[in-house]
């Protein structure tokens, strides 16, 4: 089976919908309340200096995230 | 009667009230960076002051404002993105709502951001309680061509909606008229729950919902003081909502009952039974609904008038998070926050020491010259240098926090954060741990209290624990003054300076890395962090938030300092040297001078001793001296003599206090700077050490001392004389690593609720301070021997 694609595989500056968030923790809650729920469109804005974290924005906000984060959340296809 | 909240009424009857004025207190909620600070600033004025709530120690602010005959008490809550308590932070703000029941609850909300900031709003409604909305930032959706429609979102909502700009003051006065409105019951706030989460979920939460009602309805009858939120919540389809949310600190506050095993029955099969149709788990689900709902909200009242363009802040975040320049310019903006709190506050530093000196001596002036009163040494040896000492210090201290308020208003602390998260993960560290460390550097206190933005207890607990070896601001009046007297070259004194400042940086590190693979062994917690947009900070605001932290410098300058300068000082002069003992001491004198065949005995009765060793042998009299010279052996290694062993055991309360410590200690055995050579006439007990020995210069009694030359350039005199360069270096060492003062450690405990984690922090730093500056001092003795 594909490997689905996910928050860390897009390249910056690319936008994708997300369709869900893996896993059970609370901060899952988090991202949820930050607003990456199910059908919201995301972009990658760009990488820090280091090349971890990334910058996104999503519901017109900017939001960092590491890259080990950005793994757990799928998405669909590309728009 | 104004109100009938027995919580209030336990108030003695207040003055107020007799003349007719009610008093209501008003919560203010809001996202982060949704200008909640500016808007509580707006409301309050100068009338507003940090305190914690019932126990719990997240700091909320309160102030107080009148209006006609209203009594506003305001009490600002920290920033929340939702009413899920995921951080500490948050529980703080929904156990004040849900337990203190304010009267109205002010939703500030970040209009340019609307749809994330409605999401609380929302939950709001869903708890049931009587609210305002604020839409800040209205300037900043014009500029986005964003236009709302506020008639009919204040339909939707079920509450008054105010447009505000924060930062111009706009609105203030309509957001307190729609308080009182609110407050007398003006508004009839719908009490429906505004989304509708989907049949499938309703009917689950009736269901866990229905023997919460029916326990409300028999406390009802029976009446029950418990605060668990089954019993104290008064909308259980709220508590339902949150229970199928998976919401722990619900689950967790619920007292154990009949009910409760019921409840968590119907919980545990409503959660299974939804997943199971979903394919999701519940509070996805709920978040999509709730978020669908304020979609569409936004959707019917926005109107965007223009396209959005690449505003201001993206420009400039462009720049400032590039790539390559990103780690650069932060690097330069550290170093420039640095240089401007030193360089611009020098100037304002020596207008206070003058004025310490005029004091000093008008007050030395008002006894006889020569005179050996108590109250006049209490007066100008303890409290003048004592307090002077640190008081001295304050403009630095007021630029550091000014500038530290500055980044933060600026939006530039997040992308700190985002551009070191990387290097902080590397030490063990969340990339948000870099706001308290960069806190640190002015006072570990209000960096201890900031990490509570940090969600994982491993790394919140190994921030607090390195957090003392961040060089805060009270090291730098032990820098400033040891440095000068020592370094003397500009280059050298720099280089020495921002060595103790990385010297600390590297330790914390280390010690950071092997908390974080020993104790605090794991995950390190996620980094989600909203990036806010840059803003020009208001000058208001920035000199509120300045002079808020200031005070609590000032504050602790005026009374634990003050008091501890005249502990000290009565430590330093007591019990006072008895007559037969000076005698003695002078006949001891003779009896060395005459075996150095110096003088014929018949000239005997003629010799004095100096007021320099009459000084000494006062100081190594007093209890001070004794407590010094016990721990010197003990020092001895780290080439401190009983004096500085004196002033650190001096320094704990504050670490300032080490100054005023060593200005007393050597005020009391005060110098002239003429020198003559008298080095012939040392008393036996002070030849002990090279470093020990007090001065080779003539002295005179601290009442004639000349006032003319500055307290602190005169004890720099005196340390140079005293000790090598190796000593102030080690004496700077061991005060940055060692102890954290008795603030640290009180703020330690209430932070870690356990007295494990001060103490662990106390001996282990201390331990640490003296094993570094055991090693430090004895290679560079080696050195300085071999070569």
């Amino acid at each position: 089976m594909k490997q689905p694609l996910t928050l860390a595989d897009l390249k910056p500056g690319c936008k994708a919908k997300i369709l869900r968030i893996q896993g059970n923790s609370p901060f899952k809650k988090r991202l949820l309340e930050m607003g990456l729920v199910r059908g919201e469109v995301i972009e990658k804005l760009k990488l820090a200096p280091l090349a971890d974290p990334a910058e996104y924005v999503i519901k017109n906000y900017h939001v960092s995230l590491r890259r080990e984060e950005a793994a757990d959340i799928i998405l669909e296809e590309q728009v | 009667m104004a109100d009938c909240d027995p919580e209030k009424s336990k108030v003695p009857i207040d003055k107020a009230a007799a003349f007719g004025i009610k008093t209501i207190t008003v919560a203010l909620m809001g996202n982060p960076n949704s200008g909640k600070t500016t808007i509580f600033n707006n409301l309050t004025g100068a009338h507003q002051h940090v305190g914690n709530y019932g126990g719990v120690t997240v700091e909320t602010k309160e102030g107080t404002l009148r209006h006609g005959s209203w009594r506003i008490k305001v009490v600002d809550l920290p920033g929340t993105y939702s009413l899920t308590a995921y951080s500490m932070e948050e529980i703080v703000a929904r156990n004040f709502i849900i337990q203190q029941k304010p009267d109205v609850i002010v939703d500030i909300a970040d209009g340019a951001n609307l749809e994330r900031n409605l999401y609380l709003a929302v939950q709001l409604k869903e708890l049931g309680v009587p609210m305002v909305l604020v839409l800040n930032m209205a300037d900043e959706m014009k500029t986005k061509g964003l236009h709302a429609d506020i008639k009919k979102l204040s339909k939707i909502i079920g509450a008054p909606v105010v447009p505000a700009i924060g930062v111009r003051n706009r609105g203030t006065d309509k957001i307190v008229a729609r308080i009182i409105e609110v407050a007398q019951g003006d508004w009839s706030q719908s009490e429906k729950v505004p989304v509708h989460y989907g049949s499938e979920i309703e009917n689950e939460l009736t269901k866990i919902a229905e023997p919460i009602i029916r326990r409300a309805d028999q406390l009802q009858q029976t009446g029950s003081d418990c605060n668990c939120p089954l019993c104290l919540v008064t909308n259980p389809q709220w508590v339902a909502l949150k229970l199928l949310e998976n919401d722990s600190e619900v689950i967790g506050k619920m007292h154990d009952s009949a009910i409760r095993r019921e409840v968590d029955q119907q919980v545990e099969h409503s959660r299974k039974y939804l997943t199971s149709i979903y394919g999701e788990d519940p509070e996805s689900v709920i978040a999509e609904q709730r978020y669908g709902y304020v979609h569409g909200i936004c959707r019917t009242v926005i109107r965007r008038t223009t396209e959005a363009r690449i505003n201001f802040s993206d420009k400039f975040d462009k720049v400032l998070t590039n790539r390559l320049l990103g780690l650069p310019i932060f690097a330069a903006l550290m170093y420039l926050t640095f240089w401007f709190v030193f360089a611009a506050g020098q100037y304002p530093m020596g207008w206070i020491e003058t004025a310490q000196q005029v004091l000093a001596e008008q007050v030395s002036n008002l006894w006889p010259s020569g005179s050996d009163s108590v109250l006049r040494s209490l007066i100008v040896d303890g409290i003048i240098t004592g307090v002077g000492g640190v008081i001295v210090f304050l403009p630095n201290i007021m630029l550091l926090f000014l500038a530290l308020s500055l980044l933060e208003d600026t939006g530039y602390m997040a992308r700190a954060a985002f551009i070191m998260d990387r290097l902080m993960k590397w030490v063990g560290l969340h990339g948000k741990s870099f706001i308290p460390m960069l806190t640190g550097f002015g006072c570990s206190v209000p960096a201890i209290l900031a990490t509570r933005i940090l969600d994982n207890r491993r790394d919140r607990f190994t921030t607090i624990l390195v957090l003392p070896l961040m060089s805060c601001g009270a090291r730098v009046p032990i820098y400033l003054l040891i440095i000068p007297a020592f370094f003397t070259s500009a280059r050298s004194a720099s280089v020495v300076m921002y060595s103790m400042y990385l010297i600390g940086i590297v330790i914390a590190i280390v010690c950071a890395r092997l908390l974080r693979s020993t104790m605090f062994r794991g995950e390190s917690s996620p980094f989600v962090m909203e990036l806010p947009p840059y803003r020009i900070p208001t000058l208001k605001a920035v000199l509120i938030h300045m002079w808020q932290r200031s005070w609590l410098y000032l504050r602790k300058a005026g009374t634990v300092i003050l008091a501890f300068s005249v502990l000290m000082w009565f430590l330093a002069s007591h019990p006072r040297l008895p007559q037969e003992q000076i005698e003695q001491l002078r006949q001891e004198k003779i009896v060395a001078l005459e075996q150095q065949g110096n003088f014929p005995s018949s000239e005997a009765a003629a010799i004095e001793l100096t007021n320099q060793e009459l000084q000494d042998a006062r100081l190594s009299y007093s209890i001070t001296g004794r407590l010094g010279r016990t721990l010197e052996p003990l020092l001895k290694p780290l080439g401190f003599d009983w004096r500085i062993g004196t002033a650190l055991v001096g320094s704990f309360p504050a670490k300032e206090l080490f100054v005023s410590q060593m200005g007393i200690v050597f005020s009391l055995g005060q110098v002239e700077t003429e020198e003559s050579p008298d080095r012939a006439l040392q008393s036996d007990q002070n030849q002990n050490q090279d470093q020990d020995q007090p001065g080779t210069s003539s002295a005179v009694s601290s009442t004639q001392a000349d006032l003319s030359v500055s307290p602190q350039a005169a004890l720099r005199t005196r340390l140079k004389q005293t000790y090598s360069p190796l000593v102030g270096f080690c004496i700077m060492l061991f005060c940055l690593i060692s102890a954290p003062c008795m603030a640290t450690v009180a703020v330690t405990k209430r932070e870690t609720n356990s007295w494990r984690w001060p103490m662990f922090q106390f001996f282990g730093l201390t331990g640490l301070a003296y094993l570094i500056t055991l090693v430090v001092y004895q290679m560079g003795s080696f050195i300085q021997t071999g070569i």
